[in-house]
């Protein structure tokens, strides 16, 4: 992964509440492969039923052309735990998604792929959304935790372990197999108390 | 200080906190199937790692899989591939694969509980979001995504965030033709489909208590779509009936050292919710889905909402974009929509009960001319109870098909779709656009409603063809 550095960009507002992961990639996109995943994301939203793109969806909008940020809705990314919706907005070129709220497990996959949720109170995104609107551009800051659009300067919490792993470029794994040692510890007690968990023999 | 059955469940795994919440927990359990897993075992191979505990984790194909009847694969060269990858990477780490007609295949959420991998007291993954199913049993049940199915098999332990807690308690008894789906439909129509966000979800209260193990799965299985992190249900003598004598549940004295352990699970008489909702469950009636989010739902008595009665413009929006797409008329009774197919399956409701309540419903009738009406049993050994007990024979006999397990209809990556523009009755959990084909309209509703309205090719209130409880 690319390490996180501040950026600012256009963002592509999509006030839809409840866009899920099979909106984001359809399944029958995912089983075509990464290329298709990407062209073909949000695939009922961009795309006319006759396959022409929808002169309506702001995706399509030439105002929002290189835009890495996305202005979602309530509950954005709900649904399937599939890591091709995470793939398919990095793939189109979004470093950072701002939502009031998101669905969880897209939620933590973003973070394993170089992307930022940030969650912003309904009526601020709704600000953020407002100042975007025709192709301003937003600031976002990860080290300082702070969102710019215009004048409406917010701040936006992270867990700092989340947060170093974006700036340095990592996913969990390195941490993980770094207390290597602690989980074994914990597994030697554990084994004791609740032998039954463990299918086979020290 | 007095624990909740998830403060109990959390603190039994942590490793290490890591700080703001973050805390690593140990895995005890890990499903593996033909959709997820086989880029997350790439990725592990190609990173140069190999399963710390293989024993821990266990394979089945689900998702592509064919469900016709004499199938041989994944009904497509693509799947076909996955379960090949699948099945070589099961095989060079040492990981127990119920392969296609393995006498134990089937959707990872039916098989896990039916094999007793499922238990109180565990944590349990797998790269699927209603891995929450599990949590019917009082075990740590989540999703989850590619790279952590990656970093399971590496190391066995997460990174996770503890979400707060909830608790929802059903009081009260159920009607006549409502089941555990109709009470988690209602809970999301009610609440919203983000209403359990970052939250663990404990389910309680007699109504809840009073479900068959199948049932509470069902319950459970929708908490996702509730946006619940975790559903859980305090293990109790039910859950232990079920459990017990299940071929990898602990046997003998490590039984009863078990069933010691998990007796101290559940809530503490005075623990504490952040959250609390109360519902009267005799007030619940058969529900049905009339959009595209499964917080879109009404008593199948119930009628399509109306964008201009929306608060707001935003969700005025989001209803006229759903009744376009599902082709609804405002205003107009959800009952009576004519439908052009009807699926019994999934993770949600195609366990032995599902099928045996539906079969009531069909027995000695038709399913109506029009009307494709598939049972896809939600593993083999849903299968063979069912035909052991004659199901198959009343299904088919009503005109039904009767298949092989798998996800099938429910997520239709095995070319087993609605046609774009035709509307199923569906007992899975998801209504998404395009969720069952591209422009397939879904109506979801439990088994009992969805067998009474395959019978009356239209949506139909289970309670009129006297469906049992
Ligand atoms: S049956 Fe449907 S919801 Fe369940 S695991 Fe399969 S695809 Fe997912």
């Amino acid at each position: 992964m690319t390490p996180f550095e501040s950026f600012a960009s256009k963002a592509v507002p999509l006030p839809i509440d409840n866009v899920d992961t099979d909106v984001i990639t359809p399944i029958g996109r995912v089983l075509e492969g990464a290329e298709a995943l990407v062209r073909y994301a949000f695939e009922s939203l961009r795309f006319a039923p006759d396959g022409s793109l929808r002169r309506d969806c702001p995706f399509n909008d030439p105002a929002y052309a290189g835009a890495r940020i996305l202005i979602g809705g309530e509950n954005f990314g709900c649904g399937s735990s599939r890591e091709t919706a995470v793939w398919a907005l990095a793939g189109m070129g979004f470093s950072a998604v701002i939502a009031p709220s998101f669905g969880g497990i897209f939620f933590s996959n973003c973070f394993k792929n170089g992307v930022l949720p940030i969650v912003l109170a309904a009526e601020d995104v709704a600000a953020v959304a407002r100042h975007a609107a025709g192709g301003s551009e937003i600031l976002v800051d990860l080290g300082r935790q702070r969102v710019s659009a215009g004048a409406l300067e917010r701040s936006f919490e992270v867990p700092a372990l989340r947060k170093e792993a974006l700036l340095d470029g990592l996913d969990d794994l390195g941490l993980i197999l770094k207390r290597q040692e602690a989980l074994a510890a914990f597994e030697t007690r554990d084994r004791l108390e609740r032998p039954w968990v463990y299918l086979s023999p020290a | 200080m007095a624990a909740s059955l998830f403060d109990k469940l959390w603190e039994g795994h942590v490793v290490d906190h890591l700080g703001d919440g973050m805390d690593l927990i140990r895995i005890d359990r890990h499903l593996i199937h033909d959709l997820s897993g086989p880029a997350s075992l790439k990725m592990l191979s190609e990173r140069g790692l190999s399963p710390r505990a293989p024993e821990l984790t266990f394979a089945t194909p689900d998702h592509r899989v064919s469900t016709e009847p004499g199938r041989t694969g994944g009904g497509s060269p693509a799947n076909d591939k996955a379960l090949a990858v699948l099945r070589r990477y099961c095989d060079r780490y040492g990981i127990q694969l119920f392969d296609l007609n393995d006498a134990e295949q089937g959707i990872v959420h039916v098989v896990g509980p039916e094999l007793g991998l499922t238990l109180p007291g565990l944590s349990l993954v797998c790269g699927d979001s209603h891995t929450c199913t599990h949590g019917a049993f009082g075990a740590l049940a989540w999703g989850i995504g590619n790279t952590e199915v990656t970093q399971v098999l590496a190391a066995q332990a997460l990174i996770v965030e503890r979400p707060g807690s909830m608790r929802v308690s059903f009081e009260g008894e159920l009607g006549p033709s409502v089941s555990a789906k109709d009470l988690i439909l209602h809970l999301i129509g009610r609440e919203g489909a983000a209403g359990g966000a970052r939250h663990a979800v404990e389910f309680a209260g007699e109504a809840v208590t009073g479900l068959s193990m199948e049932e509470r799965m069902a319950l459970c299985n929708l908490a996702v779509e509730f946006g619940a992190s975790f559903g859980l249900i305090a293990p109790d003598e039910t859950a232990f009936a079920f459990l017990e004598g299940r071929r990898f549940a602990p046997k003998g004295e490590l039984w009863e050292a078990a069933l010691q352990s998990w007796r101290r699970l559940p809530s503490d008489p005075d623990a504490r919710f952040d959250a609390e909702i109360r519902i009267d469950a005799s007030t619940v009636a058969p529900q049905v889905t009339w959009g595209v989010s499964p917080e879109d739902v009404v008593a199948i008595d119930g009628r399509v909402p109306d964008p201009a009665a929306a608060e707001g413009e935003k969700q005025a929006e989001a209803r006229r974009h759903a009744l376009d797409y599902m082709g609804l008329e405002p205003g107009a009774p959800i009952e009576g929509t004519p439908i052009q197919h009807a699926f019994i399956g999934s993770c949600a409701n195609a366990r032995f009960g599902d099928l045996a309540a539906a079969a009531e419903v069909v027995r000695g009738r038709k399913v109506a001319d029009g009307v494709r009406a598939w049972v896809v049993p939600g593993s083999q050994a849903v299968k063979r109870a069912a035909e052991a007990a004659g199901l198959d024979q009343v299904f088919r006999a009503a005109g039904f098909s009767w298949r092989e397990p798998g996800c099938s209809m429910c997520l239709a990556a095995n070319g087993e779709t609605v046609p774009s523009g035709e509307r199923a009755v569906s007992t899975s959990n998801r209504n998404f656009v395009g969720r069952q084909g591209p422009g397939a309209r879904t109506h979801l509703a439990s088994p009992v409603t969805a067998a009474a309205s395959a019978i009356a090719g239209r949506l139909t209130d289970p309670r009129r063809l006297g469906a049992g409880g």
